[in-house]
């Protein structure tokens, strides 16, 4: 739960479905944008889209990443034979966009409308605590960054709106058109659970009608409940070049199907230090431990589960650590640091149940794999859960120590990695 | 501007869902700190009005449940905090009212994933007004030995072992609600103890900060040290960095900001907490650390030596006479919950009741040790577990039939005796099926359905005497009763019940010895002498044959018969079989749609006048 990015796609089908309000002609807009994957047959996406083959078009990917056009991954002004074309050479491709490399899969098309150049605005909405702060330059586009002295901030409180704001806008062609732009756009920033919005450049058509360009948003999944109308299927696609592994999506699957928290991120999955901590802020710790003790490099995940989750999640939880760590062996030997301050309200006992369990499934596997398995908890029936824990290295076969919360929260990464 | 300090040991709240488990820790808490009065004051479920039963010590206590918040607030005017339980997609409307409530001054939120927008709406309307926010996703907090906040610290074993039952002198602040329970445990290692934690929640836009609590420590006298915990992400940390570098925090400071890890990873992976991702170089954890530590906190390599960071800061301290570490305070004990003293082992406890028939708590339901599905398969039928619910054995076959004989002659005998005249009363009353079915029953005693109870005592008792018939007859007649089972209003010798014959001949056939059948047999020759209709009716013969049938089957002592005919298991064999006949006629009046009936003048000799 947090801010998330999305599609230029998706914000700008929100956004063309909102603006239509108060710019009406922007109404036939929403319907012209359409979204290219690796499924996508030519046919379908042109019986759902018509307008494909009688429209000029511009053509992007769509994963998250800006500065596309110096990449030179912006075609402009083509017809449907060359566009499809562009993205079929494209498609599936890996491509490197500053330090992150990627597959490129989504391919947004649009409708390539000509604008004035001299036109090039930059509007872009950012919250702080107690204001939305609408940012404005006169100088958009590539330009933006060179001229941010121009940049004209205007702060809305929080509890107020934007129609009471004051927009100091310098003697622009068009201003007050421009004006009722930003008022309508931060409506939808308000009302849309946006996290941040910004339209670099936009623009007018020789029509006189406002032409957003380039579009990056972020979203509040939060808000998810209150703007299920706006918002429409929602996607957030992950950051490009990370797509999640299979292990990862099975986590995230588990996190959204229930009320505890449940994450996993795959760091190195040759690495020889694995964490299955307890707790998102005891979580970051552990990693931090990890990394302080210059093992950063052998630390394979990050993760934590809270929340009060049932033993079943635990137990699939654990379940795929325990089988990522053990798909390739190492001589050396690995660490499981089973980690976790003391609880609040999670029933310890409960939760290390489903552990228990996982950990009696790869026995075998852990055995073979050398893993050394260090504990450390308390809380809600700390003691039983830890018990069991004892009990279990008894009858595994296998190294485990575990403590309780006399022992500092950390001192199992020091005791695990300076033992090797 | 509020006042630095936002509980007393007189604090007490309105909490907001009916969170019970947490409701019995803040009030166990309170007792381990011999607070006198509770601090929950109040429950709001909304739409429920009511009491809640609680433990306070050792003695019970009731807190009073409102249905919204006005009427909590007007009842409890002198409570000024809000604990709101309320999901995420209420704790916006349920902590605005509370805002606008005069009386609330302290609001927590615990819901996690309430929409930045809404939270940030709640800061700055809290800000308007003045008022505290603690949350959103938040624990909440605790000022050691006043009051705390919902489930903060956990188990008592936890708040007595990280001395949270008497304050201390330093005064903390984090994110993390799990991390603020695992600092209270390094603080209470390390220093004379917490005075007071609050965990402002991992989200983004927190309703307060760390800073605004950090400035309320700075302002308590009691406070000596502040300790915090900071997060990679956002901006908040540099605040207090320029409040130091402007002397307004002039309190020991030790602080750490998690997320150091964070370099390491490409991509920007999020943590845990919403907030917990750095958007820029001045938001990691490095740069915050690195801050920090120049404007003069204490800030320890890692946090493996928060805690002895926090040891050394705290000694100096002591050293410069600035603390006078707090006492030692032994806290009463809180009794242990029965559940989980039942579940350690730790007492037992004699059982209210014995069962000796049936067992509902193994793998599959049993009926005196036999598996309900063996019941089925070995086609027992009514009378095999009748046999085993009642007699706690397997019948034969034959024995097996004759109850289920009984059961079936005994079901009716038509709408006009009392049971089922009663129950058709009741029925056309509109009385629903159990309590027609029970006004029927009511009726079974001496005078109805009593007969093959009593023909069973009468007959084997005077079998079992020695009574020759004659004498049983006389002796009958002395009493002034009649013999049960005697007597039929048309049938005769010559003219007789078929169902006594059949009966008879499955009896005859079956069982090995028939004693008091035969006995009885041996009056019904005496008395139909006096009157041809005085023969051995068929309640007689069930009664009579049902005593033979203990006798003969060979799986019961004398002493468990004679039980078994004085407990009254005859009378039940016939009110198991009328209630077959009884709902009979229930449905019957039912589906005709029978109305209510009334006894007609002329069935009722009216004799007011009598004197």
């Amino acid at each position: 739960m947090a801010q998330k990015g999305i599609r230029e796609y998706d914000g700008k089908r929100v956004l063309f479905d909102w603006l239509a309000k108060d710019f009406p002609k922007l109404k036939e807009r929403a319907k012209k944008l359409a979204l290219i994957t690796p499924e996508t047959k030519e046919k379908e996406a042109l019986s759902a889209n018509p307008w494909l083959k009688t429209t000029k078009l511009v053509v992007k990917p769509d994963q998250l990443f800006g500065k596309r056009g110096k990449h030179g991954l912006v075609l402009l002004n083509a017809d449907w034979k060359t566009a499809w074309k562009w993205i079929a050479e494209r498609m599936n491709k890996t491509v490197t966009v500053g330090k992150t490399t990627g597959e490129l899969t989504h391919f947004l098309i649009e409708p390539f409308t000509p604008h004035a150049e001299d036109e090039e605005y930059y509007v872009a909405i950012r919250s702080e605590r107690d204001c939305d702060v609408v940012y404005f330059s006169p100088k958009g586009g590539i330009y933006v960054e060179e001229n941010w002295d121009k940049v004209i901030e205007t702060r809305i409180p929080i509890l107020g709106s934007a129609a009471d704001a004051q927009f100091k806008l310098p003697d622009i062609k068009r201003r007050e058109e421009v004006v009722r732009f930003l008022r309508s756009l931060h409506g939808l920033y308000a009302e849309g659970g946006f996290a941040y919005l910004e339209i670099n450049p936009f623009s007018f058509s020789p029509d006189g009608d406002i032409v957003p360009l380039d579009l990056v948003a972020k979203l509040d999944d939060t808000a998810m409940f209150e703007t299920t109308k706006l918002w429409g299927d929602m996607e957030f696609p992950p950051a490009f070049g990370t797509a999640l592994t299979k292990e990862e999506a099975f986590v995230k699957h588990l996190d959204e199907q229930s009320g505890a928290s449940l994450k996993l991120t795959i760091l190195n999955p040759k690495g020889r230090v694995w964490t299955m901590v307890a707790g998102g802020g005891a979580s970051v710790i552990y990693a931090d431990t990890v990394c302080d003790l210059g093992y950063s490099k052998e630390l394979a995940n990050y993760g934590e589960y809270s929340g009060d989750p049932s033993e079943r999640l635990t137990y699939e939880y654990a379940k795929t650590v325990l089988d990522l760590m053990t798909r390739t062996p190492d001589s050396r030997g690995k660490v499981l640091i089973i980690g976790g301050g003391i609880a609040n309200f999670t029933d310890v006992a409960k939760t290390f149940g489903g552990i228990i369990k996982a950990l009696a499934e790869f026995k075998d596997k852990l055995v073979k794999n050398k893993v050394s398995i260090y504990v450390r908890r308390g809380g809600p029936n700390y003691k039983e859960g830890l018990a069991r824990m004892r009990k279990l290295g008894d009858t595994l076969g296998l190294p485990i120590q575990v403590y309780g919360p006399e022992t500092h929260m950390t001192r199992i990464v020091s005791m695990a990695l300076e033992k090797k | 501007m509020m006042k630095p300090e936002l509980f007393t040991k007189d604090t007490t709240a309105i909490i907001y869902g009916y969170q019970q488990n947490a409701i019995q820790r803040m009030l166990d808490f309170d007792y381990v700190c011999g607070r006198k009065i509770p601090s929950v004051a109040v429950i709001v479920d909304p739409g429920r009005e009511g009491w809640h039963k609680a433990f306070f010590g050792k003695a019970e206590i009731l807190i009073p449940i409102a249905p919204d918040l006005k009427t909590a607030a007007a009842k409890f005017p002198g409570t000024d905090v809000m604990i709101n339980f309320a999901s995420f997609r209420s704790s916006y409307s349920s902590t605005m009212e509370a805002l606008e409530t005069k009386t609330i001054n302290t609001i927590t939120v615990i819901a996690e994933g309430v929409p930045e927008r809404r939270a940030r709406q709640i800061a700055a309307r809290a800000k308007e007004l003045g008022k505290m926010i603690i949350g959103p996703a938040t624990v909440g907090g605790i000022k050691a030995g006043c009051f705390k906040i919902a489930n903060t610290a956990g188990t008592i074993d936890n708040i007595v072992e990280s001395k949270l039952h008497r304050p201390g002198s330093i005064g903390f602040v984090s994110k993390s609600g799990g991390l603020s329970n695992e600092c209270y445990n390094i603080i209470a290692r390390n220093s004379d103890g917490l005075y007071e934690g609050i965990a402002i929640g991992g989200d983004s836009y927190p309703g307060s900060t760390l800073l605004e609590h950090i400035l309320r420590y700075e302002a308590i006298k009691e406070v000596k040290m502040i300790a915090v915990l900071g997060e990679i992400g956002g901006t908040e940390e540099l605040k207090i960095v320029e409040h130091l570098k402007k002397g307004l925090i002039k309190k020991p400071l030790v602080i750490w900001v998690t997320g150091t890890c964070a370099k390491m990873f490409s991509g920007g992976v999020q943590f845990g907490h919403a907030g917990a991702k750095a958007n820029s170089d001045i938001e990691t954890a490095d740069a915050k650390n690195k801050a920090l530590r120049e404007a003069g906190a204490v800030v320890p390599d890692s946090f493996d030596d928060y805690g002895d960071k926090i040891k050394k800061t705290y000694e100096a301290l002591v050293r410069k006479g600035v603390i006078k570490p707090a006492a030692e305070v032994i806290p009463p004990t809180v009794p242990m919950d029965y559940a989980q003293a039942v579940k350690e082992g730790k007492i037992r406890k004699p059982t209210s009741f014995i069962n000796t028939i049936s067992n509902d708590k193994k793998e599959e339901l049993e009926y005196c040790n036999v598996p309900i599905s063996k019941v089925l398969e070995s086609e027992m039928g009514i009378g095999g577990v009748i046999g085993l619910l009642w007699f706690r054995r397997e019948l034969p076959p034959y024995a097996r039939k004759f109850l289920e004989t009984a059961v079936m002659l005994t079901a009716d005998h038509g709408p006009a005796v009392s049971g089922a005249h009663n129950a058709i009363v009741a029925s056309r009353a509109g009385k629903d099926i159990i309590s027609c079915l029970a006004s029927g029953l009511l009726t079974i005693g001496p005078r109805f359905g009593g007969a093959i109870d009593g023909a069973a005592q009468n007959f084997k008792r005077a079998e079992e005497a020695g009574l020759t018939p004659a004498q049983f007859m006389r002796e009958m007649k002395a009493k002034n009763v009649p013999i049960p089972g005697i007597g039929h209003k048309v049938k005769s010798l010559t003219n007789p019940d078929m169902r006594v014959e059949l009966l008879k001949k499955f009896v005859r056939k079956n069982f090995k010895i028939t004693p008091t059948l035969d006995y009885a047999l041996a009056v019904e020759q005496l008395t139909t002498q006096k009157k041809g209709n005085l023969i051995l009716n068929v309640d007689g013969c069930i009664g009579v044959c049902f005593v033979d049938l203990l006798k003969s089957c060979g799986q019961f002592s004398q002493k468990e018969i004679d039980d078994i005919i004085a407990l009254g298991m005859l009378n039940a064999l016939f009110v198991l079989g009328r209630t077959i006949g009884i709902f009979g006629h229930v449905f019957d009046q039912k589906r005709m749609k029978q109305p209510l009936y009334r006894v007609p003048y002329d069935e009722i000799a009216y004799m007011t006048e009598l004197k």
